[in-house]
């Protein structure tokens, strides 16, 4: 509809003109608060993002095991009885998770999983010559761990391959043992004695591990390990990392095993993450309110200038809710404009910090992007409260008494 | 015949109910009909802009009746006020009547936005005709601000007509001008009470003004102390 507010929009683009000075100010104002709202929601969830990534990349989003070794008592106590022990806990030892091929298919079967590898983890020495290094041996499949973890692209030199008698280390293990693809290491664990050909170095992202990890084929750890046959634990890579929890809650009920999400596994990360999200809610909530407090305190001071042109008007025939239509535009107008020129604002910022703030190696630290559902969504937010922030100043100009209006 | 407008017994008091209530119009009786050029004068302090709001549906009466075209008002809410308003009444006051951020021409298509929502060509037309009639057909884009206070009274007056309505109010139209300007906005209005039909109400202080009118209301302390036809013809 063409005339569709066309006497409240005419009035209400007039009146932010006149006040000149006041518009430009509360409308740099509102593109300042949008900007810091935006930019800060871009530059947190691009953190959030990288950080999810970087430690979802190298580990399992649910990982399933047997379940802890108890001390179970030896006899059912009389009804009557108190029992006092002292027990001591058990050693964990390595322990296969029983009937673990045939897990294998439900939880592959299950829609929310995304990939499943099985694998037998253990600790060990690997030994060259002279030197030998504490290492955490991983025996996996090739194809299905790669699934999990991104193997393939984590190789920093050699090509990667898990035929029998060949394994894949990490690139500060090689450098401490002095190895390079192709050369020959020995794996002692307990009793047994292995030997495997490096094929590949992989950099997983920390140095701690890139220290330790070892990867051989799956039955080359089960007989280092000695659990021929066995699997300690199953690796679950899954559609949506957020439903880890619920799932891994929902395995744990099904099957006597030990289920455990990336979340409980990175606990502390994943509070942090949740703190850093609170605080972000706590700024941009803290600055929707100084914006609408921005716009009211404007047109409040507004609907008193006007009160004799909002006088004339009401005398040649303006309805009350003429009159509040035209100061509920005001902020809307105000809203929307400041909020457009805020996203642009935030986008030049976010570019800024892309191409200044560098890493070490000279590329971006992460990508931050404003993504335009959320920049959209933020100048919805802006407008709608430039709106609610005119409601107290639109209902006095409507409640203006005209004839106090026109004698003053 | 019902009146154009009829009042009967109109009491105003302000502050009602608190310490310094205070009554200003006692007990008014008048009636105006269609065509009429009536000029309502008094003292200061008389109550006569008091009276002429509540003719113009701005201020409420304390008691009373006050009926246009036979209906009563006094039980009218504010958007039944604002639509008699729009169909009955144009208002010229002494200042500060223009909007100052809209042209000439854009405060004479004030009225027709405000009622449609938009100006259609046609009334652009007639505001653009009201402009020249009353001699400012060369100041049309013109903000009142670059108009001088004789000018600023005629695109007032082209405001209140624009629309024909059946009765224009003006407090003191030309209490603000100088005696060449002012005798110029009276004529300009005779002229269109004579071209339209149009019923005037005008309060005003100058005596040579008011002898001009057909009818002259006097007001004194808020009562009507004459109401006399002059027999004069502008
Ligand atoms: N809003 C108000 N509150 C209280 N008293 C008021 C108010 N408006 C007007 N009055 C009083 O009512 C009386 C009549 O005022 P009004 O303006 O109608 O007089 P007037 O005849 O138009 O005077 P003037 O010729 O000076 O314009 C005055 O005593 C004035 O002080
Ligand atoms: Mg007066």
């Amino acid at each position: 509809m063409v005339n569709w507010l066309g006497f409240e929009r005419r009035v209400a683009i007039r009146f932010l003109r006149e006040g000149r000075m006041q518009t430009v100010l509360i409308i740099v104002g509102v593109a300042a608060g949008v900007a810091v709202v935006a930019y800060i929601s871009a530059l947190i969830t691009g953190l959030q993002r990288n950080t999810l990534e970087k430690t979802l990349g190298a580990q399992a989003h649910v990982t399933v095991s047997a379940r802890d070794d108890v001390v179970i008592p030896a006899r059912e106590p009389a009804a009557d009885t108190a029992v006092l022990v002292q027990t001591q806990p058990r050693v964990q030892r390595p322990r296969t998770i029983v009937n673990w091929q045939s897990l294998v298919p439900v939880l592959e079967a299950m829609p929310a999983v995304a990939a499943v590898s099985p694998m037998v983890a253990g600790a060990g020495l690997a030994q060259r010559g002279e030197a030998s290094k504490s290492i955490a041996l991983m025996g996996v499949d090739l194809d299905r761990y790669d699934r999990i973890v991104h193997l393939r692209s984590k190789v920093v030199q050699g090509e990667p391959r898990l035929g029998p008698g060949e394994g894949i280390i990490g690139r500060e293990l090689a450098d401490d043992l002095g190895v390079r693809v192709g050369d020959r290491i020995s794996l002692v664990t307990g009793t047994i004695t292995d030997s495997l050909r490096v094929t590949a170095l992989v950099d997983l992202g920390v140095r701690e591990l890139n220290r330790r990890t070892v990867i051989v084929p799956l039955r080359a750890a089960q007989s280092l390990v000695g659990l021929p046959g066995g699997a300690t634990g199953i690796d679950l890579a899954l559609v949506d990392v957020w439903a880890a929890k619920a799932l891994a809650a929902d395995l744990s009920q099904r099957f006597p095993y030990k289920v455990e999400s990336w979340q409980e596994a990175n606990s502390q990360l994943v509070s942090a993450l949740n703190a850093q999200s609170v605080s972000t809610a706590l700024i941009r909530g803290v600055v929707m309110v100084v914006v609408v407090l921005g716009i009211a305190s404007v047109l409040v001071v507004s609907v008193v200038q006007k009160q004799r042109e909002i006088g004339i008007l009401r005398a040649i025939g303006a309805t009350q809710g003429q009159m509040l239509r035209v100061f509920l535009l005001q902020g809307a107008i105000v809203g929307a404009v400041g909020s457009t020129l805020g996203v642009l604002l935030a986008v030049g910022l976010i570019k800024a910090f892309t191409t200044f703030v560098r890493g070490s190696d000279g590329l971006p630290l992460f990508a931050i992007t404003l993504a335009p559902s959320l920049a959209l969504s933020i100048a919805g937010i802006a407008t709608v409260c430039g709106v609610l922030a005119a409601v107290a100043p639109a209902r006095r100009a409507a409640a203006l008494d005209p004839a106090q209006a026109i004698r003053l | 015949m019902t009146r154009l407008i009829e009042l009967v017994g109109i009491h105003k008091s302000y502050n009602l109910g608190l310490p310094n209530e205070a009554e200003v119009l006692h007990g008014v009786s008048f009636a105006i009909d269609r065509g009429e050029f009536v000029a309502l004068i008094g003292p200061s302090g008389s109550g006569k802009s008091t009276l002429l709001n509540i003719v113009g549906l701005l201020e409420r009466l304390t008691a009373g009746s006050y009926r246009i075209e036979g209906e009563e008002t006094s039980g009218l809410d504010d958007a039944g006020l604002t639509l008699r308003r729009r169909a009955v009444l144009g208002f010229v006051f002494q200042f500060h009547h223009l909007l100052p951020a809209f042209s000439a021409l854009e405060n004479v298509t004030l009225p027709a936005l405000m009622r449609e929502g938009r100006v259609t060509s046609a009334q652009q037309e007639r505001a653009r005709a009201m402009l020249a009639a009353v001699g400012l057909g060369n100041d049309m884009q013109k903000r009142p601000g670059e108009l001088s206070g004789g000018m600023q009274q005629r695109v007032a007056i082209a405001r209140a007509l624009v629309l024909e309505p059946p009765l224009v109010l003006a407090d003191e139209p030309t209490g603000n001008l100088d005696r060449a300007s002012s005798d110029e906005v009276f004529v300009l209005m005779r002229r269109m009470h004579a071209e339209l039909n149009t019923s005037f109400l005008i309060v005003t202080h100058d005596p040579r003004l008011a002898a001009r009118c057909d009818r002259v209301i006097e007001l004194v302390d808020g009562h009507i102390e004459s109401d006399t036809s002059t027999g004069a013809t502008g």
